[in-house]
């Protein structure tokens, strides 16, 4: 029985993360592994809340409180079931979500919020040690066959719902292996590939079928890929051929920077960074695209994927790395404009930022300076809330790009479907997830815009349930979000 | 009446009454002309016990029955030239006869032709002449004729009761045909006056009363205090055999009982007449009259009156050690022919000879006696209401609980209580039949029963709409602690109706319970008067009882377990068991359409239909036990609600007269919690075996969640089953589950009047609402998850997630969202209007999610609105608006100071909630805030009500019940009783408070009149309000409320509440405020009584919307508990009881109190967002004031979400009807203080009174003069807040004193009362002291004798009492301070106790120190008897130790010394031995505590100290 008083006996306690030394040699998680006493201790931290705000907070609606319980009475099978009930895929959310439900824990009010995160992911972790994570296979089949387009974290949720439902699902992905941004744009020590691996194993068992490498639509012409030789199916053949197609293509176009040297060589994205870098691990690639080893690297972005460049610019053996935020810093604590239970702007140390590199606070690029080579050499950079204020220069080898990203890329797929899109540049849906050409949903950050993996894992699961009652008739596959649901702010 | 149309919500049936009784008694017999006169000067004694409505002179009723007066009636009709027959040879009635609908001469015709049917003779008749001077309007204008008649025999009498039988006969024909004739009474041996009169009245309306002539042996009055004021003479008592001060709670089983059995009553000594004599209880009659007409009938058909008066109120004999056998038997025997009426009741009866007096199993009522030396006997609800002298009194007594008071007027004697039970237990060999005859399960065989396989629960736990939280919070908890699952801060989910999920049918009923006119009872520290026992099998003749009357299986609870069940499933199998038959049934209806009811409703009703039909085919062929089972559904079949199918199958049986045939067994799936397992016995179940809530608890157990074995945690689950079903009808002060049964103590919310009408008949529903459509589609959705189309797609998801208790997403929608809370947070704590809207939005909006009745109503917004400026300012609202009763306690005192300031900044009201307050708070702080709190809540456990805090209080607030859990008392788990609250409450750190269910000073509506008198006396300026919850016929109850004196009455939504309670308690019990409001505002307006009164309603009011709803449906203020709390910090954790809120609120940890980040600027912007809010909205309404908008519920109108079919089936048009306050002066100033004898002493003693000079004034003192000593301890408190040393002010009485003598009185004040008292002496004592002797001249033995009434020094703080003689019941309730010494005490003593010392000399009732926790009580028993009647579940039994010795022997010579005790001296002169026979009842740990008494007050400064 877990006791009410749990937390005023704990306190919150991360496991210890590796030595910086020893996990820049390597690309495995930064986190020693969880001692049980650990586990017991943190999960009875929760105070099993009469309105829980951390299941609010959460997108997925996760059921924390329930599951926390369940660790703590050394209840495995049970919390499994309880975590799955809402995540298909607990073991990611649990290591990279950024948790708004720790956001919003009441713990947090007064006190350190529960590690709901840790928590799940050691939950995740232990029930495949366990061998408790196994096929959930339809029994009754639907005859019914859905086109997922895309297998990032929203069209993995969408299949793998549908697939349960009894439909048969497809999942296109044009990449070569699938998983989207949790294979190509989140380095192996934040998400091993194998937790990945483990899970699109689930996914094939069960029945949901995967075409990669496999182009929808017209190729559009900046896909680096495109020259590659990738299959190409046509949106009228995939109409055709399926009852309904659910888009789950992201939102991948990549914010650029618009000053002057911008189109030097040397600069990239960070997915350049990023993907090549996990190709080259996968062996696809000898070398990536572009490596940071001893370079001078300087990251315009503060934000996750930027911490996420540091951390692959330190391991690739870079010569110094340098992240500049155009933002002030934020401070400590959290500030009266985003009050509990809301995520707070407060300062965040990344495992990244932490194994080294420097941050640099209000600061905006005013160009990038040619070393003659055309090659980058140099930033000019100033204070970014002073007009006035004087610039000074940052050495570069390598800039990367980690502002975000737009949108959905429209050329291609979205145009020859003939989906409209909103003002923002996304693809518009109705409140059921439907595009406005009948048959075809769209999911994840392509209606979204760029958000969080636990929002995609969220809208997927909800449009698998608009796609089912549109196929079916009934109201089965649970929906936790709408499209036009938001943070609380 | 002209109103009625305006007031639907008012129905006079729900009216209800209390009274003062008494009777006068002649030994001699010798027709005393003197007993009438003496009997009316009683009646007029007892006028305050009555009361009067809207006009002063129109009164309740008051009546006299009196034995034959023969020489008057002789004279009378001799003057109208008929000779009447000797005395008992002729019968004579009296008839009200309503001029509108009948003439005398019609009802004179009727009465002849009728009485040459039956051998009768009509002799004469007379209009009996009656004065209406004096009578009020309403009164005078719908008097009837008083017809009186005279009857005799013309053929020979069978027996002495033969013409009585006659004349019943001809009455019942009478009733049924000729309309507008009332009889009071026809009968040869007594005559009942009685009309719409004030007590007063009595005398001079009836001519008769006042002739010489009027001669008779005794007579019986009566003075009633109803809630109702229109006009209904009949409703007076006497009624024929009987006058009754109470209420039968269990009226409606009762009769519908009684209509079941007629179909097998049968007497020789009525023949064919029996079936003139049905319906035994004339419809639309009252309780009262309905109790009479039953023992009426009992009596006529054989029995002697105490006979049939002892089997409908039967003592509590189940658990009594002390009972003779022979008459446990007696008991036994009867509780197999009929279940006991039940309720408070003082029932006095006659029958021409014998006159006497039964109290309830409870004692509820007060019942006091006394006789003289020249023969008198007297017994009413008070002392003193004759005035005799001390010398004449030879014995004096009170009745107590469960006994009988008995006069032989023929014999001249009275008769014992033993006396009579030991002559009725000896008439038939009771024993010997039941050892025959009744079953117990050990003695049936053995058998099997198959256990459904593991894999099919989960099928059937969705089938039936478990959900994972039923698991966790419900079924859990109750079986790891056999106690149901607690919750805090009340419910916010819509009720079953409004809600758009699947709900199971029970959570369409509420459960009804006590308020003011009748007490809940305390299942707990009084659990041994309650009764879980019940037989089952079929009923015989009640009118002719025999040994196979008890032919029956005798169960210890209604909760079922496997083998129970298979016992009774195979009863008499093969013929082991003769007598028995047991038939099952299955309440299924198929799943898929069927051509012949196309519908599910149809389906199901035709389902239900088949199983009546299959029942009346059992029965046919024997069957007696009928297993109601819905076990065999399945893919295709759908089960039947139990509930459904068990109130058809009961109602069916009622109607076609075979109820009695056969009991009901009920096997259901459906049932899991204490409110299903009430609901199904309370509308007609003996038992239900809840297989599937068995079989989950086993799963639970089997799987490690309850570390417990299967069957362990099953008898723990049933065990807390029955504990609670216990609780359920203890709310509704039903002591017994066989009264219980059939009862249909609920009120349906969202049921239509169809279904209601067919299945449910007699139950109130208001809204109407869904029909057996709704019911079947909700069970087709649950059938649907059950059997999955498409198991997969609900992978990982066993049940539905809940959401009830705590917010889940998936789950039922709540009020409080977490947008909600943190809008609400965010608005007051940055100060923000546009995130405030955005609160009030998430809150109002309930077009997408409907979750009050209020989100149905829509404001009708006026052409043209006014200019905000054109409405009262906010600063004017502000005193409309009070925070909620939340103790300092189950609070913090950051949180309570915190709410307090901010209320004193606006000019509101905070409330101390019932756990007292500190002295200190009542001084303003340096910056001018004041953190005292502006209303005193004085609830029953009273703790740390001093004569302090009462003059402290603008507002005192009497807690009849609060929204959380009606008909229950807080409770504050022992973790939270830290020291510094221990020492505000006067009780001990780390011991759990809880208190108790009734007020036990407020038993009937007449004591709560007394109490607000009281609180009057103690504080002359205070408004004094009365807090009720929402329920059915609340607007009655707040009819009387206002009768009895209240300035305020707040209504509480039944889902309020910010305390700790039993889940079926925040869930189940009560009704939403709309209802509760609308239904009051209407009926105080019908009555006459709305402009007396200030109306406020509290309950889940969150926003300006809410305010302005209110305001229209009839309230003038506005309370508020949870919003207030939610703007201090308050996240919804809904662990109040676990002393763990992280926010620093329910919490008295220091180190969580630390987390407090309230401030009172969150509460004032709070109200301050509001004020406007609502300014707005009334002037979009085109009202400048909320006295403009009360009552005006046209400016609401009914709207509909789209996609609710539920919701769309209610009719609200009962809530819509106008009834505009037309008030223009504002709210009403506190009632005047009345006067007492101490504002005559307080003249005299004047200046001294200020400076505390010592004096002393003499007085005479009658029953009359009520609360003495309490107004001139209000002025020596106000003199000086630590009062004069003692004896300061020394009043000598001499006489009867009324009630309440002494009632709060501080140190300094001393009175002595030579003679004696009445109820409540003490109450509240506030460190005075009381001192209560006989008369000198007294003859009686002293410490034998009966001085003081029931519930001496309730609530006592501080103080020392010292009385020379026995004491009533519950003596030293709640005691938290006070020295009480007695002689002799009655049962409860010591109940609740916390603190200070009892010392009883003589013998003492059941159950002392039930739950006492502090404190002392020292015990002389020389026998071991009281030894023997303590219950030391809280306290164990010592010697004395040195330090009390010296204590004890110090006490007894000041007692000895001031009442001149010979007890006392004689203990005092052999103490050495004495002591030596004294025990010393003293709590667990409670001698640790004392020792560590100085640390803790230290402990409990330094806690104080944290502001």
């Amino acid at each position: 029985m877990r006791s009410p008083t749990g937390f005023l006996e704990h306190p919150r306690e991360l496991p210890a993360r590796r030595r910086v030394e020893l996990r820049l040699r390597d690309q495995r998680d930064v986190y020693e592994a969880v001692a049980p006493e650990l586990l017991d201790a943190q999960s009875a931290r929760c105070m099993d809340c009469g309105v829980p705000f951390c299941h609010a907070g959460c997108p997925l609606g996760n059921l924390i409180p329930e599951w926390n319980g369940l660790v703590a009475d050394h209840r495995l099978p049970e919390a499994i079931e309880r975590l799955h009930a809402t995540n298909n895929f607990p073991e990611v959310t649990g290591a990279i979500c950024p948790a708004p439900c720790e956001a919003a824990c009441v713990l947090g009010i007064a006190d350190e919020p529960v590690t709901i995160e840790r928590i799940e992911l050691e939950i995740a972790t232990r029930a495949f040690e366990a061998g408790l994570v196994v096929p959930v296979i339809a029994s009754v089949r639907t005859g019914r066959r859905v086109a997922v387009v895309g297998s990032g974290p929203a069209g993995l949720a969408c299949a793998q719902q549908l697939c349960r439902a009894g439909h048969e699902v497809v999942v296109f992905e044009r990449a070569e292996r699938p998983g989207g941004l949790l294979r190509y744009g989140i380095p192996p020590f934040k998400l091993d590939k194998s937790v990945l691996d483990r899970r699109l194993e689930q996914l094939a068992a069960e029945g949901v079928e995967f075409r990669c490498g496999v182009h929808v639509g017209t190729p559009g012409e900046d896909h680096r890929a495109a020259s590659d030789g990738l299959k190409v199916v046509s949106s009228s053949s995939l109409r055709a051929q399926f009852d309904a197609v659910v888009i789950a293509t992201g939102a991948t176009v990549p914010r650029r920077l618009a000053v002057p040297g911008a189109e030097l060589d040397g600069v990239v994205v960070a997915l350049e960074l990023l993907r090549g870098a996990e190709l080259a691990r996968e062996g696809r690639l000898e070398r990536p695209w572009v490596s940071a080893q001893g370079k001078h690297v300087v990251i315009i972005g503060g934000g996750d994927t930027g911490s996420d460049c540091l951390g692959t610019s330190l391991r690739q053996g870079a010569a110094s790395v340098t992240q500049l935020e155009i933002l002030p810093a934020p401070p400590v604590a959290r500030p009266p404009e985003t009050p509990w239970p809301t995520y707070p702007a407060i300062l965040r140390t990344s495992s990244s930022q932490e194994e080294g590199g420097d941050r640099h606070f209000a600061t905006a690029t005013v160009s990038i300076l040619d070393r003659g080579d055309g090659t980058v050499g140099a930033l000019e950079v100033t204070d970014a809330g002073d007009d006035a204020a004087p610039t000074s220069q940052i050495a570069a080898d390598l800039v990367v790009l980690a502002m975000g990203f737009l949108g959905p890329e429209h050329a291609g797929l979205l145009e020859d479907l003939g989906c409209e899109r909103t003002a923002a540049g996304t693809v518009a849906v109705d409140g059921a997830f439907a595009t406005t050409t009948p048959g075809v949903f769209a999911c994840g950050d392509a209606v979204r815009g760029q958000s969080l993996v636990v929002w995609a894992i969220a809208e997927g699961r909800s449009a698998a349930s608009a796609v089912d009652r549109f196929l079916m008739g009934e109201d089965v596959l649970p929906a936790p979000v709408t499209p036009s649901d938001r943070p609380l702010r | 009446m002209t109103t009625r149309a305006t007031t639907p919500l008012y129905d006079p049936r729900l009216d209800h009454d209390a009274c003062g009784v008494g009777v006068v008694a002649d030994l001699r017999g010798d027709r005393n002309d003197q007993v009438v006169d003496l009997a009316l000067t009683v009646v007029e004694h007892l006028e305050h016990r009555g009361a009067s409505g809207a006009e002063a002179d129109s009164g309740d009723g008051a009546g006299i029955l009196l034995a034959m007066p023969d020489a008057l009636l002789r004279a009378r009709f001799a003057d109208l030239g008929v000779q009447l027959p000797g005395a008992g040879q002729y019968a004579c009635g009296l008839i009200m006869v309503d001029p509108a609908r009948g003439s005398t001469e019609d009802v004179t015709t009727a009465i002849a032709t009728l009485a040459a049917t039956l051998g009768l003779r009509l002799l004469g008749e007379r209009v009996v002449p009656t004065d209406d001077a004096g009578l009020g309007r309403t009164a005078r204008g719908s008097q009837p004729v008083f017809l009186q008649v005279a009857l005799s025999a013309t053929t020979r009498l069978a027996d002495d009761l033969d013409l009585d039988r006659r004349a019943y006969v001809l009455r019942r024909r009478l009733e049924r045909d000729a309309a507008g004739a009332y009889v009071c009474s026809l009968s040869s041996r007594t005559l009942v006056y009685k009309g719409m009169l004030t007590a007063l009245q009595l005398r001079g309306y009836f001519e008769d009363l006042t002739d010489p002539l009027i001669a008779t042996s005794h007579a019986i009055v009566h003075s009633r205090f109803s809630t109702n004021t229109l006009p209904r003479w009949p409703l007076a008592h006497p009624f024929r055999y009987l006058a009754h001060n109470g209420e039968i709670n269990t009226v409606t089983g009762n009769r519908n009982w009684m209509r079941a059995r007629e179909a097998t009553l049968e007497s020789e000594l009525f023949g064919d007449s029996m079936s003139d004599l049905v319906p035994v209880c004339t419809p639309g009659a009252s309780d009262s009259a309905s109790l009479d007409e039953v023992v009426e009938l009992l009596h006529l058909a054989g029995r002697s009156l105490p006979h049939a008066v002892l089997m409908t109120v039967p003592a509590a004999w189940e658990h009594h050690s002390e009972m003779p056998a022979a008459h446990r038997d007696f008991y036994a025997f009867h509780a197999s022919l009929m279940e006991p009426w039940d309720g408070p009741a003082s029932v006095t009866f006659s029958d021409g000879r014998l006159v006497g007096a039964v109290l309830d199993r409870n004692g509820l009522r007060p019942a006091r006696w006394w006789s003289t030396t020249d023969g008198l006997v007297v017994l009413a609800s008070e002392v003193g209401v004759l005035p005799i002298e001390p010398e004449r009194v030879a014995a004096k007594g009170r009745v107590a609980p469960g006994r009988m008071f008995l006069v032989d007027t023929l014999e001249g004697r009275i008769v014992e209580d033993a006396e009579v039970r030991a002559t009725l237990a000896g008439e038939a060999p009771y024993g010997e039949w039941l050892r025959e005859n009744l079953v117990r399960f050990d003695q049936l065989p053995d058998r099997t029963m198959l256990v459904p396989r593991h894999e099919t629960l989960v099928t059937q736990q969705r089938l039936h709409g478990y959900s994972e939280e039923e698991l966790d919070v419900v079924l859990a908890p109750a079986s790891r602690r056999g106690e149901e699952a607690v919750g805090s801060m009340g419910s916010d989910t819509p009720v079953a109706v409004l809600s758009a999920r699947p709900r199971r049918l029970s959570q369409y009923f509420s459960q009804l319970f006590a308020q003011v006119t009748n007490p809940p009872l305390d299942a707990i520290r009084e659990q041994l008067v309650t009764s879980m026992s019940d037989t089952i099998g079929p009923e015989h003749n009640l009118l002719e009882p025999g040994p196979h009357s008890c032919r029956l299986v005798a169960l210890d609870t209604p909760v079922l377990s496997t083998t129970q069940l298979a016992k009774l499933r195979y009863l008499n199998e093969h013929g082991e068991t003769p007598g028995f038959r047991a038939f099952a049934v299955d309440g299924l209806f198929s799943v898929d359409d069927d051509p012949s009811a196309p519908s599910p409703g149809e389906r199901l009703g035709a389902a239900v239909a088949r199983c009546c039909a299959a029942v009346d085919e059992a029965i046919s062929q024997g069957a007696n036990v009928l297993i109601l089972s819905d076990r065999n559904a399945d893919a295709r079949l759908a089960p039947v609600p139990s509930l459904l199918l068990t109130a058809s199958v009961h109602h069916h049986l009622t109607r076609t007269r075979q109820r009695t045939r056969a009991s009901l067994v009920v096997e259901c799936a459906d049932a899991r919690d204490v409110h299903d397992l009430a609901l199904l016995i309370g509308y007609g179940a003996s038992a239900v075996y809840p297989y599937l809530a068995l079989d989950s608890v086993a799963d639970l157990a089997r799987e490690g969640v309850l570390e417990a074995d299967p069957t362990e945690a099953q008898d723990r689950w049933r065990a807390a089953m029955t504990k609670g079903i216990r609780k359920v009808m203890s709310k509704m002060g039903v002591s017994t589950i066989a009264s219980y049964r059939g009862a249909q103590l609920f009120e349906a919310i969202g049921l239509s009047s169809s279904l209601v009408d067919a299945h449910f008949t007699g139950t109130p529903t208001r809204l109407g609402g869904i029909g057996l459509d709704e019911l079947a589609r909700d069970v087709l959705e649950r059938h649907r998850t059950a059997y999955p189309s498409r198991p997969s797609a609900r992978a990982h998801r066993r049940l539905e997630v809940g959401g009830h208790h705590q917010w889940r997403r998936e789950g039922e929608v709540h009020l409080m969202t977490p947008t909600a809370v943190y809008l609400l947070q965010h608005a007051t704590r940055a100060g923000k209007r546009e995130v405030f809207d955005r609160y009030t939005a998430e809150v109002d909006d309930q077009s997408a999610r409907l979750l009050t009745l209020r989100g149905l109503l829509g404001l009708r917004v006026a052409d043209a609105p006014l200019r905000l400026e054109d409405v009262e300012t906010e600063a004017q609202l502000f005193t409309r608006f009070a925070t909620g009763a939340m103790s300092y306690g189950s609070i913090s005192q950051e949180a309570h100071e915190t709410i307090a300031i901010a209320m004193n900044r606006l000019g509101g009201k905070s409330n101390t909630g019932e756990g007292g307050e500190d002295e200190v708070r009542s001084i303003p702080d340096a910056n001018g805030d004041s953190r005292r709190s502006r209303i005193r809540q004085v609830a029953s456990a009273r703790f740390g009500v001093t004569s302090k805090y009462l003059l402290d209080a603008d507002e005192l607030q009497i807690k009849i019940s609060q929204g959380a859990k009606p008909g229950e008392g807080g409770q504050l788990p022992a973790a939270k009783v830290h020291p510094w609250i221990a020492a505000t409450r006067h009780s001990t750190p780390g011991v759990e408070l809880i208190s108790p269910p009734p007020h036990h000073d407020i038993y009937s509506i007449e004591d709560l009149a007394q109490l607000i008198y009281d609180l009057r006396q103690a504080n002359a300026s205070a408004r004094i309000s009365v807090k009720l919850v929402s329920e059915v016929g609340i607007g009655t109850v707040a009819a009387g409320v206002v009768k009895a004196g209240a300035d305020l009455i707040v209504i509480s939504g039944h889902d309020g509440g910010t305390g700790a309670a039993p889940l079926t308690s925040i869930n189940h019990a009560g009704a939403p405020w709309e209802l509760g409001l609308a239904e009051t505002h209407q009926t105080l307006v019908a009555n006459g009584l709305r402009e007396r009164v200030v109306l406020q309603v509290d309950g889940q009011l969150r926003t300006g919307r809410d305010v302005v709803v209110a305001a229209l449906l009839g309230a003038e203020e506005f309370g508020f508990a949870t919003a207030p709390l939610v703007a201090t910090g308050c996240v919804m954790m809904r662990v109040c009881h676990l002393d763990t809120c992280p926010v620093g609120i329910a919490t008295q940890r220091p180190e969580l109190r630390k987390r407090f980040t309230g401030r009172p600027e969150h509460v004032t912007s709070f109200f301050g967002f509001l004020a406007t809010q609502v300014r707005e909205l009334l002037a979009s309404l085109g009202l400048a004031s909320i006295d403009e908008a009360v009552g005006r519920a046209d400016l609401l109108e009914a709207r509909y979400p789209d996609g609710h079919p539920k919701a769309a089936t209610l009719d609200l048009s009962h809530l819509l009807a106008a009834n505009p306050l037309g008030r223009t002066s504002g709210r009403p100033a506190p009632r005047v203080r009345p006067r007492t004898l101490d504002d005559d002493v307080a003249e005299e003693l004047g200046p001294r009174l200020a400076t505390g000079t010592p004096s002393v004034a003499q007085r005479r003192i009658a029953n009359t003069d009520r609360a003495i000593g309490t107004h001139l301890g209000a002025l020596v408190t106000a003199a000086s807040a630590a009062g004069f040393d003692d004896d300061t002010l020394t009043l000598r009485l001499t006489g009867s004193a009324g009630q309440s003598l002494g009632a709060f009185v501080p140190r300094g004040v001393t009175i002595e009362l030579e003679g004696d008292a009445n109820d409540y002496v003490g109450k509240g004592l506030s460190g005075g002291r009381i001192v209560l002797r006989p008369p000198l001249l007294s003859s009686f033995d002293p410490s034998r004798t009966v001085i003081a009434g029931n519930v001496l020094a309730y609530g006592a703080t501080a103080g020392e009492i010292l009385v020379r003689g026995v004491v009533g019941e519950r003596c030293c309730v709640r005691n938290s301070g006070a020295t009480v010494l007695t002689e002799g005490v009655g049962d409860h003593g010591c109940e609740y106790m916390t603190g200070g010392r009892a010392v009883v000399l003589g013998a003492i009732g059941r159950n002392f120190a039930a739950g006492m926790s502090g404190g002392i009580a020292y015990l002389y028993d020389p026998d071991g008897t009281s030894a023997r009647r303590c219950n030391t579940s809280s306290v164990e039994l010592e010697h004395l130790d040195a330090l009390d010795d010296e204590w004890l022997v110090e006490l007894l010579a000041r007692h000895a010394a001031a009442t001149g005790s010979q007890l006392a001296a004689e203990l005092l002169s052999t103490w050495r031995e004495a002591r030596l026979r004294f025990v010393a009842v003293v709590p667990h740990g409670w001698r640790e505590a004392a020792a560590a008494a100085h640390s803790d007050a230290l402990l409990a400064v330094a806690g104080a100290g944290g502001a």
